[in-house]
């Protein structure tokens, strides 16, 4: 059991590789705005794909500069990852994102055709 | 160890039955503090915390993630630190229907009892990508001290 721990202490071991951030999504007549928590990531940290009909987050966690010995930790070292599908709706060329204080902000619009409009009667 | 947040039982309880399962089955792999921090039922609201200590300083960490500077109050009371605030949701969205909502927000505290005694005017914060890093200088008295010897 002793081993054990020990263990994945000083490997990580693979399922804690990446953990995946808590999440807020919104839908709008325009579009889709995502939230990720990710805390300890900066912007080059980042990395967003998307590929075919998903969008892959991944957010690395800035190197933080060693501090004598651990005396409790709680925080987990994984990088950040989560896969989420697209709704075809989305116009993929705009999709847009910032990061600021470890909430990276995924703005995805909808495509004009799909947008509700207002039809002028003559 | 860990405070668990009130949650109203209700239909949403049965959507987390599967991964109370997942849970138990962590429960048997993951080390301790590992599972707090990454477990939905035991983290509840209090932002996941480390320290660290060199010969100098105490270093005390909190993951913050989306806050104002403002919202973070910092204080130390008889060689106790105590980190507590408000997370705000940003402003809302018009017309927005929520598919998911996973952060959490609200008031949350967390309270450390630091092992030696610290200089209280030297504590200093930052507030950076979402973490909060408190640097607290040892008292003159705590820190190791190098004794000469001296040989006749």
């Amino acid at each position: 059991m002793q081993t054990t721990l020990e263990k994945q202490v000083n490997n990580r071991p693979a399922y804690e590789e990446y953990v995946a951030p808590n999440v807020n999504i919104f839908e709008t007549p325009e579009g889709y705005v995502l939230q990720a928590e990710m805390p300890g990531v900066a912007k080059d940290g980042l990395e967003i794909t998307l590929e075919g009909t998903e969008i892959t987050i991944v957010g690395r966690r800035a190197p933080e500069a060693a501090v004598g010995e651990t005396l409790f930790r709680e925080r987990s070292v994984a990088d950040y990852r989560r896969v989420f599908e697209l709704d075809p709706a989305i116009d993929t060329a705009k999709v847009s994102a910032k990061i600021e204080q470890g909430i990276l902000t995924v703005t995805l619009p909808k495509s004009e055709r799909v947008k509700p409009r207002k039809i002028t009667v003559d | 160890m860990n405070l668990i947040r009130f949650q109203t039982p209700g239909l949403a309880a049965f959507a987390e039955l599967s991964s109370l399962r997942n849970e138990m089955d962590r429960l048997f792999e993951a080390p301790l503090s590992e599972l707090a921090r990454t477990s939905h039922f035991l983290s509840g609201s209090a932002p996941a915390l480390d320290i660290y200590e060199d010969k100098d300083n105490f270093v005390v960490k909190v993951e913050l993630p989306g806050m104002k500077k403002e919202d973070i109050e910092v204080s130390l009371h008889d060689g106790s630190l105590s980190i507590s605030g408000e997370r705000k949701s940003e402003q809302k969205l018009e017309n927005a229907q929520t598919h998911r909502t996973e952060r959490f927000f609200g008031r949350f505290q967390r309270t450390v009892n630091l092992p030696a005694p610290v200089a209280a005017d030297k504590v200093s914060g930052q507030y950076k990508d979402g973490i909060l890093t408190v640097t607290l200088p040892k008292a003159e008295e705590a820190k190791p001290k190098q004794i000469d010897v001296q040989a006749n």
